[in-house]
């Protein structure tokens, strides 16, 4: 999923203080997964700006509304259309719904009430760990299923690096335990009796399909749906 | 021989080869490279000039290079691949080579959030790098020396030569993969490696019997690693903090030991008996990894203590150095 946090109140709030009617909107896939930004949390944000606002005597409404996804048009467009007055929305989405939704809307500002940092996984109740760095070329039938761009600080593909200290990268700290992507994939592949195959080299990575490339998009002819031309339209 | 460096030629020619190192200043001035080039010089076979080590600003490995190179001192350029994507890596190694800088140490490099280490604000939040790691950076050398060509395939209207090395943590944790990694270096192109500083001889002389096993050591020339211990402060602090680096519990013990409250002359004076005990204690290392079968020289380090160098060198035996 896409895992996301909570921006601080103060600084969501100095978004919106200036406005009048502000739509609080959140999402039902991954931020309410990993509880940054799904119903409840569109509850407790609005809850918390409504105070905040009699605080600093600001007279502001806020409206609450948690959509399926707010990535997709089928989901995003039926709210739009309900709210003419609305001048602005406090997102807490991850960033795709932030930039959709500004993009469907134009003339509404939309804020990002949440940090957006990484795709991960569920470690356990509570914690997320990235695991997937979009790269564009996945790597991971080379490495056990470890991602080395994700998982390591330095992206090797050929790892460990002399940092390695007992199983763990050389950037944590008490409070950001990291572990070795490449101690891990050194063990992995050890249990599936592949280690010979990390003694072959893995030459330069081609960045291009990565965020190195440029804004990425992908095209699936088949699934487009031709728009007829006047001249089709007209016969 | 693929370069004439000088280093290439003390290995070839079979010397127990010596390479030191000199740390480059954080100031625009070349005052500073050009005091420590006068401590060193004649004291080893070429000297190794990090690269923003633990990713602190520094003035830049190439340019201090360029002055040894100039003062008449054989420098060991050494490149981090956290800094630069490979386009900057293959422009500063024919800049370099333009300069007749041949040997080049290819390594990774710290991870920028070293650089907020102790008083330091250093730069955490800067992008990284790592475009290559340092096993393809061996290999993006070799390609432009033997083939003549870029990384990406475009030719190069004169080759560089180069000396390519890289470094080694032979105890590093997953202990049992260490010795594979050197081997893909090797393979990459590493014709010299640097290992991680040294201070249990016989754990060492235990992965030098694996390297020897598959061949290694004839492939490529291990200079191991000696970092002059100053006080047993500093070996107590790489032991618990610096990955692969283990230190025998006795060779701390041979560190005076000075009360907190004590007074500024027995401060001192367990101050300076320190620094005899930490160069006594490099002879030793030096002359034990020497008698290791495999072991082609030694990289001594005395960090921000240059002039340490010489003594260790003349008692270890290894002066003059050979002329080739």
């Amino acid at each position: 999923m896409i895992v996301a946090e909570s921006k601080p109140l103060a600084e969501v709030f100095g978004f919106i203080e200036n406005y009048k009617r502000v739509l609080v909107l959140g999402c039902g896939e991954c931020v309410t997964v990993c509880q940054s930004g799904g119903e409840k949390e569109v509850a407790v944000l609005a809850q918390a700006l409504r105070l905040k606002a009699k605080t600093d005597g600001k007279e502001i409404e806020f409206l609450e509304n948690t959509i399926r996804r707010q990535c997709e048009p089928e989901f995003v467009d039926p709210v739009l259309q309900d709210i003419s007055d609305v001048d602005a929305i406090v997102s807490i989405a991850c960033g795709v719904g932030v930039n959709f939704l500004a993009g469907r809307l134009g003339n509404v500002p939309v804020f990002p009430g949440v940090n957006t940092t990484f795709m991960g996984a569920t470690v356990e109740h509570g914690i997320w760990a990235e695991r997937c760095a979009g790269c564009g070329d996945c790597v991971l039938h080379l490495t056990g299923g470890i991602c080395p761009i994700a998982r390591c600080s330095k992206t090797i593909l050929n790892g460990p690096c002399g940092g390695t200290n007992e199983g763990m990268c050389e950037i944590s700290t008490e409070d950001n335990p990291v572990e070795c992507g490449w101690a891990l994939v050194v063990e992995r592949m050890k249990a599936l009796g592949t280690m010979d195959k990390l003694s072959e080299i893995v030459p330069p990575k081609d960045w291009s399909t990565s965020r190195d490339g440029g804004p990425r998009r992908m095209v699936r002819e088949d699934l487009i749906i031709k728009k007829e031309s006047p001249e089709e339209a007209k016969a | 021989m693929k370069s004439g460096s000088n280093l290439e030629k003390v290995l070839d020619a079979g010397h127990f080869a010596l390479t030191a190192e000199l740390g480059p200043p954080n100031s625009a001035s070349d005052e500073e490279v050009k005091h420590k080039m006068e401590l060193l010089r004649g004291s080893a076979d070429a000297f190794n000039i990090t690269d923003c080590q633990t990713a602190v600003v520094r003035q830049s490995s190439i340019s201090a290079a360029i002055m040894l190179k100039q003062g008449g001192m054989e420098p060991v350029m050494q490149m981090t691949t956290r800094d630069r994507n490979r386009i900057a890596i293959q422009a500063d190694i024919l800049g370099a080579a333009a300069f007749g800088i041949k040997n080049c140490l290819c390594i990774a490099g710290d991870h920028q959030s070293f650089s907020a280490a102790g008083r330091l604000n250093g730069h955490p939040g800067a992008k990284n790098v790592y475009d290559v790691d340092s096993i393809q950076l061996c290999a993006i050398l070799k390609k432009m020396r033997d083939e003549g060509l870029q990384e990406g395939g475009d030719p190069i209207e004169e080759p560089p030569k180069l000396f390519i090395g890289a470094a080694w943590t032979p105890m590093g944790d997953p202990v049992d993969f260490r010795v594979a990694r050197l081997a893909k270096k090797v393979a990459a192109g590493a014709q010299f490696i640097q290992t991680q500083g040294i201070y249990d001889v016989n754990q060492f002389a235990e992965v030098m019997k694996k390297v020897r096993n598959l061949g290694l050591h004839e492939k490529t020339a291990i200079l191991a690693g000696v970092i002059v211990p100053k006080n047993a402060g500093m070996l107590r602090y790489m032991n618990a903090s610096v990955a692969g680096v283990s230190v025998p519990a006795e060779m701390i013990k041979r560190f005076p030991r000075v009360k907190k409250d004590a007074p500024k002359e027995e401060k001192k004076a367990a101050r300076l008996e320190s620094q005899e005990i930490g160069k006594k204690i490099s002879v030793e290392l030096i002359e034990q990894v020497r008698d290791i079968e495999g072991v082609s020289g030694v990289h001594l380090q005395a960090i921000e203590w240059e002039k340490a160098v010489p003594g260790i060198v003349e008692a270890a035996g290894l002066l003059p150095r050979p002329q080739v």
